[in-house]
């Protein structure tokens, strides 16, 4: 070890003498980056961080001996990327020889910053993976032991969580261990107003920077707070700790803030003055903003908290008290009146330390009603605007600061969203039979996404002992596979407990709010405006997911089954309803229904659509898939259209570079904790839907790809990636299918676009490719070459759902009306014009069938097609023709198109879509799948 | 916020005592059908009340006079809601309520109660109905019955001006007033009625409620109307219809351990819709926040 360690040292000297411009970055950047440095200038750190060194080193070389089989695999897959790239060619090699690796890197280094282009962003991405790997990772899988060991000797709590929840919380750091990468400049806003600028790696994971703001603070009790970041959409996410910041936020915006995630319903079990200090800043800061609404005495008496943790004792010489104290912004309407009452309360705290001034604040502040709760923008179902609110304690539901209704954490059996729909479940009450399911309305799917997200970081930090493990490469499953991946409440109580330093001095100071809560309700408005901006643009918004709709196609019968029903329930039983039963009947709101299903009718012409997740990587993907294809509206076109495609996807295929970088960003910003299909199906959450059982665990279905190995996961994914020409394909063949089955997939796809027209456009990037191959797959195994149908399957079950439906969505109706809502069984009735509004049937001509290339002669007698809207579209077909012996022949063809604005597990989904429909009609047989990307532009379109 | 006074603890009962011209309501609608109201009967059941509250739980007691223009300004509750130091002086359903409230804003204001008016408060309260035997505040939250006296917009102005705690509305069937059918008996305590109607409220209320309550159920919905006060001397005070007017609602009554009941009669009154509770307001000035 000795040895190594030694030469390792040298061979970090050797890089700061050598690349000047990668120690000027190692030095901003990361800590770790730092450590290497510095520990060849200071000696005293060099003992401290030496141990941490070696230990990488053997990780490398335990790595290599028991990994053999994944650094292995690496090179191949590498290899074909090295073609597009020179620098990729180096990290085979770096697999080989793990010891070398830091080496290599160096070199690598040095000709990327020469060649200094743009697959050097790609490539050292995957040079860090095979570093990480090779040290860290790999351990991780299999020596998870040594791993723990090896954290131990670092002294953060960080690595008690690395080692009790799996790799995710290393990776950020490892993440950013001692590559090239380039280092962007990040600037937080902390609560207190001030700036934070710290430089990161451009691949850095949320983590990293969270970590870096932490230590910044000097904050331990870390698990309440989290970063968050504007959307393209002005709109306010958190951060992801496990995926690239790179990929979430809008391009090129580094600008982050620092907040309150969880507000702890009892802030007096925090254990550190530091840790409720932040909470009051946060606290504060929603009181001035009038995000947490308070009565005039509580503005006061907070405020006089305020001032005596701020200021101290009331001094009665003070000159000018009210002058001083008028600069402060304690209330969004502060009155001269309120300031008075703030000073005379102020005086009552005399002796009062900061300390208990801000434990009486938030004593104070944390029995407001608000208290807590993450307010979201939603319309029951008839269009009535609400608010739903998560918190702590479950879901609730507002109408104009009204509490309407109520979900609790236990009552509630699963959280789901669909496009722009949420649903929530709810545990049939003692003298009810039957489940319900109340569905939501909200703006778009991001904000539906963002909600359900949001639901299970707040039940999993709430509510459980332990996050949930995301669930497992469930192959045949729909959704987003996101889970909260931090610590628990409870874990973090524990966790607390054994904080053991002197209590952290820390700064409390008025000025800089001062300043900033001038600014910051101006800020604040902005926000809203920007909301209300949104909402304004709705209609765009529907527009570009319906313009995704069209494209995709999925099969997942299953789903539609449980969807229809879900979603009659949904209608019905909304809240609104409800509501309506002791309110006054509210008007519906049409519109949006109408708008969608418009879009689904008609074939998404105007192909903008708005990519949800807004990560940088996807406009990359968009922008490179957006040279080949135009989106055309048009049904009769999309055959042709779609041979274009295909030709693109090859091409693109041949120019590895830019489909490498978006791969790899992908995979790497979804590996870094989770396995990289969680990560992939996290992004592909972010569209269509997903479900989180709030007390059951999922059951994985098909689990291809072993849980231990996430970084050996990693890796296959890159070498599948870097295999199979097709980008797409690589990312979630990577996960679910073996490389057979990427081949296979690859084929097919091929031969689909060859053979057949396929009815929708098919873009290549990366969200597309998942499908195909799916689809690949399924074809294989049932091998019915058929019609046009891009998803062959059931059809007459969505016409009985379409009819059957709503009556049964009556009963359920009832059950739900009497839960919620004292009057409303008169509701039940009207509900079912609802469910008409749903069903939507359209004729389509002949013309289409022919393109649909059903190559049987006969004449068309009647095509009848049934969509139901949802966010899988289901088209039932019924075509009858007459075939030369006069006979009819009635051919039913079911279409089930899967749309959504970002990647979907879509082969997941339409493995379930198909083998549920199998079950059902054992005579259907899979005839085409169509994977159908359309991606925007320009941003700036919008 | 905060109130971090025990629930239940008052200083002071403001009453408005009742006119010649108890029972003369001039209403329309429903309430104008004949009843025939005693008097005498009805004072003396109000004597009984205030000197209850005087007497044996320990209030500071503000009569305001009887105004024989305002026949129903007995029902002094309906005109104001009172939480901690704010008052929000409601608007009936009747127009001619409305003018009972100037007197009540008068004293509350003596009293030290920040008022806040709710044909003050901006914009919103127009055809804002709310009158306070449709408010329940358990200590923790609000509750607002929408019933045939109380709107949605109402409640709103309530949640604008308490804005310390969430304000939930549940429906109110049959024609009800909220606190007919339910009233606080203990800090944690709700006593609801029995019926049918009470039932689906109480169900929506807890659905709603944060916080888990115990529920008594009486099978008299008069019963379901007590006032619930923690006197100075800290000892728990009902005050509860007579037995003879509930006798089968005692012994659940009878479950609530440690009280001090004291059983005063209302049956003029609640022949004009009125229960216990209606007749007082109750304040505490001593109501303090940390």
């Amino acid at each position: 070890m000795t040895t190594e360690a030694g030469s390792e040292t040298e061979v970090k000297e050797n890089a700061e003498e050598k690349s000047a411009a990668r120690l000027d970055q190692s030095k901003k950047a990361t800590e770790e980056t730092q450590e290497v440095v510095e520990e060849g200038e200071t000696e005293k750190e060099k003992e401290g961080k030496g141990i941490t060194r070696y230990l990488p080193t053997w990780f490398k070389k335990q790595k290599s001996q028991s990994q053999t089989s994944p650094t292995k695999e690496d090179p191949p897959t590498e290899e074909p990327v090295s073609k597009v790239n020179q620098e990729e060619a180096h990290v085979p090699e770096v697999n080989g020889h793990a010891e070398e690796v830091e080496e290599k890197e160096q070199v690598k280094e040095k000709e990327s910053e020469s060649h200094s282009n743009a697959s050097a962003d790609t490539e050292p991405a995957g040079e860090e993976k095979v570093e990480e790997s090779a040290q860290k990772s790999l351990g991780s899988t299999e020596e998870t032991q040594e791993v723990a060991e090896k954290e131990e000797d670092k002294k953060e709590v960080e690595k008690d969580r690395g080692q009790g929840q799996t790799s995710i919380f290393q990776s950020p750091l490892r993440l950013v261990r001692k590559n090239k990468m380039k280092l962007v400049v990040c600037h937080v806003t902390l609560l207190d107003g001030s700036d934070f600028t710290c430089e990161v790696e451009k691949r850095a994971k949320g983590l990293f920077l969270f970590f870096k703001v932490c230590e910044h603070l000097n904050l331990l009790e870390k698990d309440y707070f989290g970063l968050t970041y504007k959307d393209h959409h002005e709109q306010k996410c958190w951060l992801d700790p496990t995926k690239e910041i790179k990929r979430q936020i809008r391009s090129n915006n580094w600008q982050f803030a620092f907040n309150v995630k969880f507000y702890p319903p009892d802030p007096s079990l925090l254990s550190e003055d530091i840790t409720r200090y932040l909470l009051c800043l946060q606290l504060r800061e929603d009181v001035a903003s009038g995000r947490l609404p308070c009565s005039f005495v509580t503005h006061a008496l907070l405020g006089s908290y305020t001032l005596q943790a701020e200021i101290g004792d009331y001094e009665p010489d003070q000159p000018r008290p009210l002058d001083y104290i008028s600069q402060l912004t304690f209330a969004p309407n502060q009155s001269k009146e309120m300031e008075e009452k703030i000073l005379e309360l102020h005086k009552s705290h005399k002796g009062m330390t900061p300390a208990q001034a801000d434990c009486q604040f938030l004593e104070n502040a944390k029995k407001l009603s608000m208290y807590g709760v993450d307010l979201h923008h939603a319309k029951d179902c008839e269009g009535v605007d609400i608010m739903l609110g998560v918190c702590a304690n479950g879901l609730l539901v507002y109408k104009d600061r009204l509490r309407i209704n109520r979900f609790a954490w236990p009552k509630i059996l699963k959280i789901s969203y669909k496009r722009n729909n949420f649903y929530i479940k709810i545990r049939p009450g003692e003298t009810e039979q039957f489940e319900s399911t109340v569905g939501f309305k909200l703006q778009n799917h991001r904000s539906a996404k963002r909600l359900w997200k949001v639901c299970v970081e707040n039940h999993s930090f709430f509510r459980l002992n332990a996050p949930e493990q995301p669930p497992k490469a469930r192959f045949l499953t729909l959704g987003s596979k996101f889970r909260y991946s931090g610590r628990t409440q409870n874990q973090t109580r524990m966790a607390s407990t054994l904080i053991d330093r002197p209590a952290p001095a820390f700064e409390r100071t008025s000025s800089k709010r001062i300043s900033r809560s001038l600014d910051g309700a101006p800020m604040i408005s902005i926000t809203d405006t920007s909301r209300e901006a949104e909402n304004g643009h709705e209609p765009h918004l529907e527009l570009h997911s319906d313009s995704k709709s069209p494209g995709r196609v999925r099969g997942d019968n299953i789903y539609d089954h449980d969807k229809t029903q879900d979603e009659v329930l949904k209608h019905q039983a909304s809240v609104s309803e409800l509501k309506r039963s002791f309110m006054e009947a509210s008007p519906p709101s049409p519109p949006q229904l109408n708008l969608w299903e418009k879009h689904l009718t008609s074939s998404p012409a105007t192909a903008a659509r708005v990519q949800q997740q807004t990560v940088v990587l996807e406009e990359e993907a968009a922008k490179a898939a957006d040279n080949g294809d135009a989106k055309e509206p048009a049904k009769t076109t999309e055959v042709e259209i779609e041979e274009t495609v295909v030709v693109e996807e090859i091409s693109k295929a041949a120019k590895p570079a830019e489909k490498l970088q978006t791969l790899e960003g992908q995979v790497q910003g979804g590996t870094g904790l989770e396995k990289k299909r969680e990560s992939i199906s996290s992004e592909s959450e972010s569209d269509e839907e997903a479900e989180y059982h709030p007390n059951v665990s999922l059951s994985i279905r098909h689990a291809q790809i072993p849980e231990e190995k996430e970084e050996e996961e990693e890796e296959q994914e890159r070498k599948e990636l870097s295999a199979s020409s097709s980008p797409v394909e690589v990312n979630q063949a990577a996960a679910a299918v073996e490389d057979e089955g990427k081949e296979c997939a690859e084929e097919e796809k091929n031969e689909v676009g060859a053979e057949e027209p396929i009815k929708t456009p098919d873009k290549a990037p990366n969200g597309m490719t998942p499908h195909e191959e799916v689809m690949c797959v399924t074809t294989k195994e049932e091998e019915l070459p058929k019609v046009n149908g891009e998803d062959s399957v059931v059809e007459a079950r969505s016409q009985v759902i379409c009819c059957s439906e709503p009556p049964v969505v009556k009963t359920e109706m009832v059950t739900i009306s009497d839960t919620f809502a004292a009057q409303k069984s008169e509701i039940a009735t009207k509900e079912v014009p609802i469910v008409h509004t749903e069903t939507k049937t359209i004729t389509y001509e002949a013309a289409q069938l022919d393109g649909s290339g059903d190559g049987e002669p006969g004449v068309l007698m009647t095509a009848q097609t049934i969509t139901s809207e949802s966010l899988c579209t289901t088209t039932t077909t019924h075509i009858t023709k007459t075939l030369k012996g006069g006979l009819s022949e009635t051919r039913i063809e079911k279409r089930i198109v899967i749309t959504g604005d970002c990647d979907i597990d879509h082969d997941q989904a339409l493995a379930q879509a198909i083998k549920e429909a199998k079950e059902q009609h054992p005579d259907m047989s899979v005839t085409r799948v169509v994977v159908h990307k359309e991606t925007e532009l320009a941003e700036e379109d919008d | 916020m905060a109130n971090m006074c025990p629930y239940g603890l008052y200083t002071h009962a403001v009453v408005r005592g009742i006119p010649e011209t108890f029972g003369k309501v001039v209403g329309d609608n429903d309430e104008n059908k004949e009843v025939s109201v005693d008097l005498a009967k009805a004072q003396r059941q109000f004597g009984c009340l205030t000197g209850a509250l005087r007497q044996k739980v320990g209030l500071q007691l503000i009569e305001i006079p009887a105004d024989p223009e305002l026949p129903l300004s007995w029902k002094i509750e309906d005109v104001a809601v009172i939480q901690g130091h704010t008052a929000l002086i409601t608007r009936p359903f009747r127009e001619q309520r409305r003018s009972e409230a100037e007197m009540v804003r008068r004293m509350l204001s003596e009293l030290g109660v920040i008022v806040v008016d709710m044909d003050d408060t901006q914009g919103n309260s127009e055809g804002a109905t709310l009158e306070g035997s449709d408010v329940l505040f358990t200590g923790r939250e609000f509750f607002v019955g929408i019933s045939s006296h109380t709107n949605h917009r109402g409640a709103e102005v309530l949640a604008d001006t308490f804005k310390d705690f969430s304000v939930s509305i549940v429906p109110v069937c049959g024609g009800a007033r909220l606190k007919q059918v339910c009233s606080m008996g203990g800090a944690d305590t709700i006593i609801f009625s029995d019926s049918n109607g009470a039932k689906r409220t109480l169900r929506m209320m807890e659905q709603l409620a944060d916080h888990h309550y115990n529920i008594i159920t009486v099978p008299e919905q008069s019963a379901a109307n007590c006032i619930y006060i923690k006197g100075p001397s800290k000892k728990d005070f009902l005050l509860h219809r007579s037995a003879d007017e509930c006798p089968d609602s005692m012994s659940a009554l009878q479950k609530l351990q440690d009280y001090n009941f004291l059983p005063t009669a209302c049956s003029e009154a609640s022949k004009l819709g009125a229960s216990l509770s209606s007749l007082c307001l109750l304040v505490n000035k001593k109501h303090t926040y940390f």
